[in-house]
């Protein structure tokens, strides 16, 4: 599995066709208390950069963006019941969707864990 | 994600290095860099106001006083311009009223308080809005009579303390505080420092609102975070804070278009000057006093956990759309997204059955009374 990231403070683990996608733990922090998450739909297809999904945060409401085009196989329902799980564990148990790859090619433009690190200090 | 570009050009509250310290998250309100959040979120921080208390600061907002010849002068001409009564406000005493303009919308809304000393006959004390201040101070200025002026008060920080521990803890500092009326006020010595503080806030909470001299701000607020009842609170927490209680926050549920009958407010209206008019935009509000007006501000709750914000439109369960989300947000306390807005008075009844459009699906929602958490104002014991 290689993880991945995007400028817009996403995740995508991949393995094999599937990229698990998620915001990181920068977002969240950003985001503040996160009350509601819309999600897609599994069937629901992306290109890159469409509104994929919205965090409510108590402040406002926060677009997620497709880090990559794809089609949603699942989307995680634990969110449904508990967003705050995404402040909790972001980067873990509160994924946002699992995508089938369409454009393999696009993951080589997104930032490795080392890069996304360096991009996230410089903010 | 939008990020908040700091803007060199914002003003500062003297108390702006603090929640630098604090570990705020600063960010652009009227024109000045503010604090939206502490370290422990909005959350916690809104929690925190209605369980224990929460410091604000609040110093962005405006603070005058007209200054007459006497009681009587000064408040005619307020009367002039406001639909509430002042010849009759006793010293030490609060209101909150708002700016009309002559179609009888609402230019600001705004506290007054009569001083408590004779010393300070002819004066009357405001808080406006910080994002109202010019345009209110150019209306007072164009409006108000030769013998009455108005006097900008710059030199003076406005800290808020809310919530049911607020009182005790100001009153280890400041011992009469405790002794104040819902809605009065008082010059008294926090520390030693002269300040002049109200009980009175914009949460639903018990609470004060302390004008004190900005070079004794900090002290003041570091003197009150000292106590463990009391943590500082943002702008995010007093947004989510005034919602829950019901209360109208200008340019969003109230502005020039609407009126104080529309927006649910009549009670800044005593019964004198709703039956003797001479107010600016009398005849629409007479008008609507009667008849009813068009359309009314109602609370929202939605039955499922996403939020309706500001824009959302409000429909007919199936049908058509009859109004606007004015305010909305998750409600922390009630533990649900509420919202407010307007719709028109015919599909006003509490109970009603609507539905919010959020991102093109309609969420269901219900017309509900407010506070959407009850009021905890201090109501003195009788004696």
């Amino acid at each position: 599995m290689t993880t991945y990231y995007s400028k817009d403070h996403e995740w995508i683990a991949v393995e094999g066709d599937v990229a698990t996608v998620g915001i990181t733990n920068y977002a969240q922090e950003q985001l503040g208390d996160v009350v509601f998450v819309d999600l897609p739909e599994a069937g629901a297809e992306f290109a890159q950069g469409d509104e994929a999904a919205v965090v409510e945060s108590v402040k406002a409401a926060s677009e997620i963006y497709a880090p990559i085009d794809g089609e949603v196989v699942e989307a995680n329902e634990v969110l449904a019941d508990e967003p705050g799980k995404v402040n909790e564990d972001p980067e873990g148990a509160a994924w946002f969707v699992k995508m089938k790859v369409a454009n393999a090619d696009q993951l080589s433009e997104l930032l490795d864990e080392a890069a996304y690190k360096a991009y996230v200090e410089t903010l | 994600m939008a990020d908040i570009v700091a803007d060199i050009d914002l003003k500062q509250t003297p108390l702006h290095d603090l929640h630098v310290e604090l570990g705020a998250r600063m960010v652009s309100f009227a024109g000045y860099s503010m604090p939206l959040q502490y370290r422990t979120g909005i959350m916690a921080e809104h929690l925190q106001t209605r369980s224990s208390a929460g410091l604000f600061d609040v110093s962005h907002m405006g603070q005058a006083v007209l200054v007459g010849p006497d009681h009587a002068t000064t408040a005619a001409a307020l009367e002039r311009l406001t639909p509430s009564g002042f010849l009759e406000l006793g010293p030490g005493r609060q209101r909150y009223t708002v700016l009309l303009n002559e179609e009888g919308g609402v230019i600001d809304d705004l506290m007054v308080t009569r001083p408590a000393s004779s010393e300070d006959d002819g004066k009357l004390m405001l808080v406006v809005n910080a994002s109202r201040k010019e345009v209110d101070y150019s209306h007072l200025r164009e409006k108000l009579p030769g013998n009455v002026r108005l006097e900008l008060i710059e030199d003076r920080a406005l800290l808020a303390v809310q919530g049911p521990e607020a009182v005790a803890a100001v009153a280890a500092h400041a011992p009469d505080a405790a002794e104040l009326a819902f809605m009065s006020a008082a010059r008294m010595e926090f520390d030693g420092i002269d300040c002049h503080i109200a009980r009175a806030g914009y949460t639903g909470e018990d609470g004060v609102e302390m004008s004190v001299p900005a070079g004794a701000a900090e002290p003041i607020a570091r003197a009150l975070l000292a106590d463990d009842r009391i943590e500082p609170i943002g702008l995010g927490a007093r947004d989510s804070l005034r919602l829950e209680a019901g209360l109208c926050l200008y340019g969003h549920d109230i502005d020039e278009t609407t009126s104080p009958v529309e927006g649910g407010i009549t009670f800044c209206m005593q019964r004198r000057r709703r039956e003797e008019c001479g107010y600016p935009g009398a005849g629409r509000i007479q008008e609507e006093l009667r008849n009813g007006p068009g359309r009314v501000r109602v609370g929202l709750r939605l039955e499922g956990r996403a939020p309706a914000r500001e824009g959302a439109e409000i429909a007919l369960p199936g049908g058509p759309v009859i109004g606007t989300v004015t305010s909305g947000g998750f409600a922390p306390t009630v533990g649900a997204p509420v919202a407010m807005g307007y719709v028109p008075v015919n599909s006003a009844e509490i109970g009603s059955d609507v539905e919010l459009i959020v991102r093109n699906r309609r969420l269901p929602a219900r017309i509900v009374e407010m506070p959407f958490v009850p009021n905890r104002y201090y109501r003195k014991p009788k004696s």
